[in-house]
């Protein structure tokens, strides 16, 4: 297994720590003029998605993490499983309940997505900034109102929920930024 | 990131370094130090397990010999104030190989100076005098705390820092959500301290205060002097504002003997830790057999004080061209 050196880290690195797969977020050197060095790290892990700080004395070695981002088209979900493809290779991958997590709700047949890949597995799937996705459902609104103040609930077609002026209805089809959850535009056809 | 050719810091730093460095000569003019010049390429450098050099090739045909970039100027000083110059300091660059990060760079700028007969309060009192003089406009409340370490420590711990005890140590760095310090420090008592100093001492200190934190424990003395009445303490001073370490400072060893035997144990720590090895320095000990003065000494580093001065939080941002486009 390739290690990686404290001299090494940086804001993206992937490593092994407690047994997960984590990125380096950030990195701090530490050092008295007359002391041991130190690195105090802040790192994600990427399993649990949870942010923590962790020290190690500088020149210590950590285990790399295979960890490899790959754009991938989602296929089609089971119930059970998201299914996605590599499009240059045809390669199918199928990621759990746990891997897709949040992203479920922005999830479109035939969108490219971002599956993080750990030792080869999905470990997480990050959707396209944007996406387009049809109003499945959502209060009439009042005739006449262009404006768009306030504003009311959508459910969407993948699932989601998100904030749309009082003008728009079902059927239409709008763009929404996945990174905050919020209304872009609507989407001529 | 690619390099550029511009300068990192801004030309009002570089303005402000310039009266910096004019203010600490008129400071030491009025007080008859004298200004020196030592090489910083030197045959020999400091043992300390916890400084890298850099070292370098010095072709002089036939010959071949390894010069080493100083990690400080301290030997050669000490070799100057045994050959009777007085009081001196100096302004020169250091280099310490590994060293960068917010408030590191490889290469950076040091004021050092030796008072002959003064003690290590004496030094302290200078050290002040300068710092707030240098620091008026930019900080103008700055307020001056003297604390020992071990009082400091204990303050800010609950734990004795000159006893050491692993199991509350270890207790203390979990409840501070630092789980991984017992297997970083195991039964290093030093190594400990710089854990806990650095992490949980050293950011808590109060704002705005020139802390002056005297009483170092003796097994982090490097080349200060113990207290005669508690040789559990070393005569060594650092000096912090808002949390940054400027300097250090020492009641200098004079004995010979106590620093050939302080070198032949870093120089065994370097060995069983695998780190490169390093000759003593025979000419500064040779000065040191001849006789040193009894005098204090301080290093302060400037580009630090520089961010001070000028509210900069990375150090990159006081240098002309820090290493990432030297």
């Amino acid at each position: 297994m390739a290690t990686y050196s404290t001299n090494e880290f940086k804001g993206g690195l992937k490593i092994m720590l407690d047994n997960d797969p984590c990125s380096i977020i950030e990195n701090e050197f530490v050092k008295p003029g007359k002391g041991q060095a130190f690195n105090r790290v802040k790192i994600r892990n990427l399993k649990t998605g949870r942010v923590i700080e962790r020290t190690f004395k500088s020149g210590d070695t950590v285990e790399s993490a295979d960890v490899v981002d790959v754009e991938m088209q989602y296929l089609y979900g089971d119930g059970e499983f998201w299914h996605f493809m590599v499009p240059d290779t045809y390669e199918q991958y199928q990621a759990d309940k746990n891997a897709v997590s949040d992203a479920v709700k922005w999830l479109k047949e035939q969108d490219i997505c971002t599956m993080t890949l750990w030792n080869d597995s999905p470990l997480s799937v990050t959707p396209p900034n944007f996406v387009e996705l049809t109003i499945t459902e959502t209060d009439p609104g009042l005739k006449g109102d262009t404006s768009g103040g306030g504003g009311k609930p959508a459910t969407l077609e993948s699932g989601a929920v998100v904030r749309v002026p009082l003008f728009v209805q079902i059927g239409e089809m709008i763009r929404v930024d996945t990174r905050t959850g919020e209304y872009v535009s609507r989407v001529k056809e | 990131m690619r390099a550029s050719w511009q300068p990192a810091a801004d030309i009002r730093q570089l303005r402000q370094r310039a009266r910096l460095l004019a203010a600490i000569r008129q400071f030491f003019a009025c007080r008859e130090v004298l200004e020196v010049e030592t090489p910083l390429l030197c045959r020999a450098t400091g043992t300390d397990p916890n400084l890298n050099f850099f070292s370098s090739q010095f072709h002089q045909v036939p010959h071949t010999q390894t010069l080493f970039l100083q990690t400080s100027p301290e030997f050669a000083m000490k070799r100057l104030l045994a050959a009777g110059s007085g009081s001196i300091y100096q302004i020169c660059k250091a280099f310490r190989n590994g060293e960068a990060g917010r408030f590191h760079n490889p290469e950076f700028t040091l004021l050092e100076w030796y008072r002959l007969d003064f003690t290590l309060q004496q030094l302290m009192d200078e050290v002040a005098e300068l710092l707030l003089g240098l620091l008026r406009a930019g900080l103008p409340h700055l307020a001056v705390l003297r604390i020992s370490y071990q009082q400091l420590f204990k303050q800010h711990t609950g734990l004795d820092a000159l006893a050491f005890n692993r199991q509350a140590y270890r207790q203390y760095a979990v409840s501070r959500d630092h789980p991984e310090a017992d297997m970083i420090c195991g039964e290093d008592h030093a190594l400990w301290l710089d854990f806990l100093f650095s992490h949980c001492v050293q950011n808590s200190l109060p704002g705005d205060t020139l802390c002056l934190v005297h009483g170092y424990p003796a097994i982090q003395s490097s080349l200060a002097r113990l207290l005669p009445e508690d040789t559990r303490v070393a005569e060594r001073f650092e000096v912090f504002i808002n949390g940054l370490e400027l300097g250090n400072g020492f009641f200098e060893l004079c004995d010979a003997d106590e620093q050939e035997s302080r070198f032949d144990r870093e120089i065994a720590h370097r060995q069983q830790h695998g780190l490169p090895a390093v000759a003593k320095d025979q000419l500064f000990l040779a000065a040191l057999k001849a006789g040193l003065p009894a005098c204090s000494g301080v290093a302060i580093g400037l580009d630090r004080l520089l961010m001070i001065a000028s509210g900069c939080d990375a150090i990159t941002q006081v240098l002309a061209f820090p290493v990432g486009n030297a």
